[in-house]
Order: structure tokens, then sequence, then C-alpha cells
């Protein structure tokens, strides 16, 4: 099963909007609870990303047989530092994004955590796509911690 | 600890409908960054917070969490009740400080997160 769905730069209001659609989509397939929560953080977050950060983009998702595929992509000023936005804390957030509650570092950092494969294909002055696989029966999400 | 003592406790007014759509609270997390929200693996817990507006309530849904208690005062809006009505999530507000709400729950058992 394949969607997809045009996400508007700068739109705050309907941040989440998306995630949201596919989030009711995965409950009726009766997927795993831990892996659901697992991909709506991932996806929350790379929308919120693309919302705050770039000009526009389009997410897309693809329900396989045992995983989730994800694929992120905008037009922007692209990831100068890719490594260096994968550091938690690391944030180049607009005082749009911070009042949003984002924008503290820990956009990519969560992505990571809560997918199987990322990869992620950006350099400054060009678009940026973020690649994710998340399996349906992988382990539950790191556990609450004092981090 | 049921919805009902814990506005008696922290003095709260709801937003939403009465009840808690089946929702136990059995633990707290106190924050106004949504990112260090969505860290969280517990579900059923009162999230507890200042920053009061509809991606506040998006994280909540995100996260699976039932119900979100807004501290100094801050009043949610009708797009926010809207959609907290829509996704089965209590809103509530406090007059009280951040820090006040917090010791008030967790001196009467509301467990931390962590």
């Amino acid at each position: 099963m394949h969607f997809e769905f045009d996400i508007e730069a700068g739109d705050f209001s309907n941040a989440g909007d998306a995630s949201s659609k596919i989030k009711k989509i995965l409950k009726q397939l009766n997927l795993p609870n831990h892996f659901i929560k697992r991909a709506m953080v991932a996806l929350f977050e790379a929308e919120v990303n693309v919302i705050g950060h770039s000009y526009g983009g389009t997410l897309a998702i693809d329900i396989e047989n045992d995983r989730l595929h994800i694929l992120v992509s905008d037009t922007g000023p692209g990831i100068e530092d890719v490594d260096l936005a994968m550091a938690e804390g690391y944030s180049t957030a607009t005082k749009e994004i911070q009042e949003m509650g984002f924008g503290a570092g820990m956009g990519l950092p969560n992505i990571k955590k809560n997918t199987d494969c990322l990869d992620i294909r950006s350099r400054a002055g060009d678009h940026t796509e973020i690649e994710m696989l998340i399996h349906f029966d992988s382990g539950k999400p790191h556990g609450d911690s004092a981090e | 600890m049921e919805l009902e003592e814990i506005c008696k406790l922290v003095d709260a007014t709801q937003h939403t409908s009465s009840g808690s759509y089946g929702c136990k609270v059995e633990k707290a997390f106190s924050s106004d960054l949504m990112s260090d929200v969505l860290t969280l693996l517990a579900d059923d817990l009162l999230l507890i917070t200042g920053l009061n507006n509809i991606q506040t309530v998006r994280t909540a849904e995100m996260a699976d969490i039932c119900h979100i208690l807004f501290v100094r005062g801050k009043q949610p809006s009708e797009k926010m009740i809207e959609l907290a009505e829509e996704q089965q999530i209590v809103l509530m507000s406090t007059a009280y400080s951040m820090y006040k709400t917090s010791g008030l729950l967790w001196a009467a058992g509301l467990a931390p997160v962590y």
C-alpha cells in the first residue's frame, strides 16, 4: 500500500495532519502498538522538520509485508553537516519552531532511535531526502530514562 | 490516579467532555519541550505543560498520551479542544505553576515516568 502527502512549509497549524492520517491507517491494519508508536514519533518529527526547515516537501510511505518504508523529500537549504545535525541538542530552529515546543535538537535523534534503518541524503543548498525503515516486530523503543 | 482526584488536588478545570475516555493515569511527565515528550515509552500518562498550542495536542496524539494539564492558567483554544475531543484526549487547566502542580501530584502519589 502506498500513500503520499504534500507538506507545506511554515504550515505549523496543520503539522501532524499527515502523521495522524497515517496513524489511522496503521491502526486499521491492526499493526502492533509499539510499532505504531515508533512510526509516529519518526513520522511526526520528520513532518515538523519539513514544515520548519524546508521550502516544502512530500511524505511517502509504503506499507510492505513486514515493515514500513518511509521517504521524506523536501526542497530547501539542505543540511550542511548531517553528523552535526544528528547530535542531540544541536539545532538551527527559528524562534517560530521553538515557540511550537520543538527546536531542542532532538528531532533527528528521535527519528534515529525509532527506526531500524535511516539514510539522510542532503547537502547545503540542495534538497533533502530522509529514508527510513521500521519493521513491525522490531524491539520496543528505548526505555524511559534520564538521558 | 483518577481524573477527579487530579482536578481536586491542583484545582483544575476540564475543557473537554466529562469522563476520562477510559484512560487511567498512572504516571506524569512535566515538560514544555515536545521532542522530549516524544522520547517517552510510557502510555497512559499525564502531560503537565505550559506550552499552550495545538502542537501539544498533536504530540500527545502521536505519543498516545490521554491527559494534558496546562499550568500557569493557560487556556486551550477552540481548535485545540476540537482536536483533543476527536482524539479522546482530556484537556485540563490549573492556575498553579508547573513546580507547584508537579509537587502536589507527586506528593499525592502520582508516579514519575522516570
